[in-house]
């Protein structure tokens, strides 16, 4: 089949495949501990079989969330390096919430928004997973003292929170910036959204099909 | 007791029956009258069908060494020297049933805690999810998980004989009678009795440890050094929930899921007020921005442009 010669490709198959499982593996590990995070909540430990299967299950989804996690982190690190350009971007944010985008200094693969999610998402995960550990009964727990584990779990639900809360604007984000969404499902973004929304990598991607 | 008398429940957050009254009962336990021999164990394991498996001696009379999903009292021995005097303090351990229990606030499993208007706080195995969160809620280092089913266990004080007029196990059986029973008015009361006689044979910091750290006990203690209860395997001075218990299960939680939800609704009206980014839009207004700018700056001198 010819490409399409409006769309240019932002993921390959291992890269959205990566993404979908650790967002898959998010919504589990989020439902599970959102189900023990408050009482109003529990309820949804009936999607997990009740609250002693969502007990055991939560960590294990976890666990598998940040591998997945760490790989797909570890693909796009380089991607998310904040610039210069990227604190001007951040100061103009109140014309990026207004959809006023025509003033904003050029953006490269990633926004500065994007960038700094990442890294935040970064940090989350490290603190769950090792919080994780310091209370995961009934295997890890007792290696910890008990002044550590009050902590570890006061810790735990603070970053959950963030997390969540990140993840949200995230979802939104990539409904809100239309063909964002299609980018992460097909792999594939139209010329245009990569040219107004992502000009200096556009440049760089037309550049490459220039050069072969 | 029946649901009648549950005057608190974890992960509950409406309020609980309080059509009917009891009155607090509690267990007073006289260490100074207290002489070591262990039936009170002997006891909880009878009445409960309880069968620790054989340990090791650790050196010390402390037998089970610690507490466990199957001992739900312990003896704990302390050598100390005070006024110039060889002392062998003997503290029975177990649940304290406090007024405000850690663990009954930890919970995340609406009704695997249970606290009754008699101040008995209880265990219901079958809600029980095994995450711990007791352990981490309990100031006195109380609760054990089960190795085989994960699940929570702690002394009852025997809630099934209370209900039906009978004393716990270990008060029944205590053959100095360094345990009792009754309500905690009357406990208070008989201590009282004994803080003086132990005052008048020379123990002058003799008192009653009712930690109101914790809202108060209702297993009580009557200490030969109420001043010191760390003399006793570490007794803890001023009991009270940690700080950092308090606030994961405090106003946190609520606040945190109306954060969330405050995000998600502001997401869906920022797209109602302000819609979403379409680069074709975008795009073309760009371009005849760009055209108008440039078909002006041909056509006449930008000073002149109105």
């Amino acid at each position: 089949m010819e490409p399409n010669p409006n769309l240019i490709q932002r993921y390959t198959p291992s890269e959205r495949s990566n993404h979908w499982m650790v967002a898959i593996l998010f919504f589990l590990a989020a439902f599970s501990g959102l189900a023990l995070f408050h009482p109003a909540l529990f309820w949804l430990t009936n999607l997990f079989g009740g609250g002693a299967w969502t007990r055991i299950l939560h960590p294990f989804l976890g666990v598998a969330m940040f591998l997945f996690f760490l790989i797909l982190a570890l693909r796009f690190m380089h991607h998310n390096i904040l610039k210069s350009q990227d604190r001007q971007w951040l100061k103009q944010i109140k014309q990026v919430i207004a959809n006023e985008d025509e003033h904003l200094p050029p953006v490269g693969r990633y926004n500065a928004g994007q960038k700094l999610l990442f890294w935040v998402m970064v940090l989350c995960m490290l603190i769950l997973v090792v919080t994780g550990f310091m209370f995961w009964q009934p295997w890890f727990a007792h290696y910890f003292p008990i002044g550590l584990s009050r902590l570890a779990v006061l810790l735990h639900a603070f970053s959950a929170w963030v997390l969540i809360a990140g993840i949200l604007v995230h979802i939104y984000a990539a409904f809100w910036v239309k063909g964002t969404m299609q980018g992460m499902l097909t792999g594939f973004v139209t010329r245009i959204w990569a040219k107004v929304h992502h000009p200096l990598w556009y440049k760089e991607v037309s550049d490459n099909e220039k050069q072969s | 007791m029946s649901s009648l008398d549950i005057q608190r429940r974890s992960a509950t957050t409406t309020e609980p029956p309080q059509a009917r009254h009891s009155v607090e009962v509690a267990k007073l336990i006289d260490v100074s009258t207290c002489i070591g021999c262990k039936a009170c164990q002997v006891a909880c394991m009878e009445w409960n069908d309880l069968r620790d498996k054989v340990g090791h001696n650790i050196g010390v009379y402390d037998n089970p060494a610690d507490l466990t999903d199957q001992s739900w009292t312990v003896m704990r021995y302390t050598e100390t020297e005070q006024n110039g005097k060889l002392e062998w303090l003997i503290r029975k351990d177990g649940c304290m049933h406090c007024a405000d229990p850690g663990c009954l606030k930890a919970c995340p499993s609406p009704g695997a805690i249970i606290q009754y208007t008699n101040g008995i706080v209880d265990f219901q195995q079958e809600h029980c999810i095994g995450c711990g969160y007791c352990i981490q809620g309990c100031p006195f280092n109380i609760p054990r998980l089960s190795k085989k089913d994960n699940k929570a266990y702690k002394c009852t004080l025997c809630s099934d004989r209370v209900t039906v007029g009978q004393a716990p196990a270990c008060v029944k059986t205590c053959p100095t009678g360094a345990i009792h029973f009754g309500t905690k008015e009357a406990m208070k009361d008989y201590a009282e009795t004994r803080i003086v006689d132990l005052k008048s044979r020379g123990y002058e910091k003799a008192g009653l440890y009712d930690p109101q750290g914790v809202g108060g006990t209702h297993v009580m203690y009557v200490l030969q050094h109420a001043d010191q209860p760390q003399l006793y395997s570490k007794l803890p001075d001023n009991p009270h929930i940690s700080a950092s218990v308090q606030l994961w299960k405090g106003w946190t939680k609520p606040l945190g899921l109306a954060g969330l939800g405050l995000i998600a609704l502001g997401s869906f009206f920022h797209f109602v007020r302000r819609g979403r980014k379409v680069a074709e839009d975008e795009y073309a207004a760009r371009e005849k921005s760009l055209a108008t700018v440039q078909t002006s700056q041909s056509d006449q001198p930008p000073a002149e442009r109105v």
